[in-house]
């Protein structure tokens, strides 16, 4: 091969399949309560919105990188029918198409990550992105347990994502620094802060997602490796005392003799 | 009959909310106070497709119905209820009357511009002397070769000075001749055409509110509306869903005032509980509550008509008028139950008790919907 031609090779822009794990998450005004005795969380009126680390992070930066490069992005998410509303903001904001797993129960992470491996596998994506967490169990274990299932690198917290060719560049943000990286796709990737701005659908994104395909497959039939015992609320906030600025001393006095913090 | 929000409409509600709580919220009041129109932010709802909502995607517009617009509408105006103004304006007046009435070169000229919301629109009939009694307008045009060259003014107009392009009757005929009045579309730049006073208003402070004046205004025949002569009949007709608009307008009033004064019965306590917990503020939440459904019922209910493409002359004015008067009513009371502090620019009731009152005046007072519904019925639209 020539040198210009291995040249262009390198850099040409490749097609990419993108697939964007997306979790739904109560709306963060939501109240919160359990029932069942504490072991389940409470659904009722919940108001329901894309997990925001999926959403702002994954899912825009996939679509920049096809817009920027060709390609298809796939949205895939695991739980009931009642997800189709929500699935649907994300082909709104410009995914090709969605695929729904149909777990109509509760699922762990693992339970989560087995059938998400199984769509995953068949599918021929080029890279798997995720949000670094969910905001409601901020579990961040999919991600590992996916590239492990279908045996790919897995980089967790990625703050920047960049393609030329077969090759990402990556950024994480680390304890006091950065951390710069290069991997080969395939492999999967959680999704942090900075890594695209959130969108916002536009009306046209709005009908065309109602066109837009989106599949319902069978689940595996997973099961789950952990039970949940039991959640508990935080203590409630105890009152706040206002001390007037004239007297700090009084604010030394508490903390010394009630807060005994110092 | 279904009254819920279907799919899409819960989708443009969401969407709607995100952007005005990041783009609109943060700088209500200081463009209250400084009436700064926000061009910026018309462009931006443009690019969300809210400035051709029912324009179809062929002209560059979102294609969506009306049932919809209402929807978008309501959700801004819990924001901002001027900014809402302005886009009901730029839609369902200078938009929807050119692409309404507009020969295919036309729509191709100016729907693409306003449909993205790259240009804004104005629309003009109103006249200092001459409001509801339109047939008595001053501004004439005087046909001369291929030109028609306009003299006159027009007061009170939507984006009269910030519109790149304005839709203005003029008479062509007769005084009183209902159809001696002719549709014109004047862009901004042209020669004899300039924007007068800006008004400072009690309300709706940052959709711009401003005179256009016409001086030997010469603008080509190609921009006639329609037929000459049609023009009264088609600001009616456009003030038919013109109506609609204000009704959105005024439940979204009415919803914000609502919202914030039932949360605020919740959190304000005093002799120990919530005031919610008083019967003399929970009576008054549950008039405004029931007041609002009947306003959306009335003004769903009209649209449905207009989609369906049955004359809604009276229905539309059912909905202006009840929902115009209950913006205002709900926004008294919100401010009732905030107390010293709905009367503070601190909470939004202030504002919204302001900008209310054009609910009921702009676009045909209440006492002109009267009018109108009562000619219905008594023309046999019992």
């Amino acid at each position: 091969m020539s040198k210009l031609a291995s040249h262009f090779l390198i850099n040409k822009n490749k097609f990419m399949k993108f697939l964007v794990c997306i979790s739904l998450v109560p709306d963060t005004t939501t109240k919160i309560s359990f029932v069942d005795n504490d072991t389940k969380f409470n659904n009722d009126k919940v108001q329901w919105i894309l997990n925001p680390y999926d959403e702002w992070y994954a899912l825009v930066r996939a679509l920049e990188l096809k817009e920027a490069n060709g390609g298809n992005v796939t949205v895939v998410n695991v739980g009931p029918a009642e997800n189709d509303q929500v699935i649907r903001k994300a082909l709104a904001i410009g995914a090709d198409d969605a695929i729904r797993i149909d777990v109509t129960g509760d699922a762990d992470s693992f339970a989560i990550a087995s059938e998400i491996a199984a769509v995953a596998k068949s599918g021929g994506y080029d890279m798997i992105l995720l949000g670094k967490e969910t905001i409601n169990y901020n579990g961040s274990n999919l991600g590992g347990m996916l590239a492990e299932l279908i045996d790919l690198p897995f980089i967790s917290y990625a703050s920047k994502l960049d393609v030329a060719g077969n090759t990402a560049t990556i950024e994480r943000d680390i304890e006091g620094g950065k951390e710069v990286l290069t991997a080969d796709v395939p492999f999967v990737i959680s999704c942090a802060k900075g890594m695209a701005e959130a969108r916002i659908p536009n009306m046209k994104g709005i009908m065309s997602a109602k066109t837009k395909p989106l599949n319902v497959v069978a689940p595996q039939g997973v099961g789950s490796l952990t039970s949940v015992v039991k959640y508990e609320l935080p203590p409630a906030k105890s009152a706040c005392k206002m001390i007037s600025a004239d007297h700090p001393e009084e604010l030394i006095r508490l903390l010394h003799e009630e807060a005994k913090m110092i | 009959m279904n009254f819920e929000y279907s799919e899409n409409q819960q989708m443009i509600a969401q969407t709607v909310r995100d952007f005005a709580e990041k783009h609109i919220r943060p700088y209500v009041m200081e463009w209250d106070e400084t009436q700064h129109f926000p061009v910026e932010t018309l462009h931006k709802l443009g690019e969300l497709g809210l400035m051709g909502i029912l324009i179809p995607e062929a002209y560059g517009g979102a294609g969506l119905s009306y049932n919809e617009y209402i929807t978008a509408l309501i959700e801004i105006g819990k924001v901002d209820s001027a900014l809402c103004l302005s886009v009901a304006a730029h839609n369902s007046l200078c938009t929807n009357h050119i692409y309404k009435f507009a020969n295919e070169e036309q729509r191709k000229r100016w729907i693409p511009k306003l449909a993205s919301g790259q240009w804004i629109g104005a629309w003009g009939l109103t006249e200092p002397n001459t409001g509801s009694d339109a047939g008595r307008m001053k501004c004439v045009a005087h046909q001369d070769g291929d030109y028609w060259v306009i003299n006159g003014s027009k007061n009170f107009i939507t984006h009269g000075i910030s519109g790149n392009v304005a839709v203005v009757i003029a008479r062509t005929g007769e005084l009183l001749d209902s159809h001696g009045m002719t549709a014109f579309v004047v862009e901004r730049g042209t020669p004899g055409f300039s924007g007068g006073k800006k008004e400072n208003k009690l309300g709706m402070r940052c959709s711009e509110t401003a005179e256009m004046i016409f001086d030997n205004c010469k603008v080509p025949k190609e921009n006639v509306l329609g037929q000459v002569g049609d023009g009264f009949v088609q600001a009616m007709k456009i003030l038919d869903g013109g109506r609609i608009s204000i009704a959105a307008l005024s439940i979204s009033i009415a919803v914000g005032a609502y919202e914030a004064a039932v949360k605020y019965a919740k959190e304000r306590e005093q002799f120990g509980k919530p005031i919610a917990d008083f019967q003399a503020i929970g009576f008054k939440l549950a008039d405004m509550a029931t007041e609002i459904e009947a306003a959306k019922l009335l003004t769903f209910q009209a649209a449905d008509m207009m989609m369906r493409g049955e004359k809604m002359t009276k229905q539309s004015a059912f909905a202006k008028y009840y929902a115009s008067e209950v913006a205002c009513k709900v926004a008294n009371d919100a401010v009732q139950i905030l107390g010293g502090y709905g009367y503070i620019k601190d909470f939004p009731v202030e504002k919204f008790y302001r900008d209310a009152k054009l609910c009921t005046i702009g676009e045909g007072t209440s006492e002109i919907q009267k009018l109108v519904i009562s000619r219905e019925i008594l023309k046999g639209n019992i």
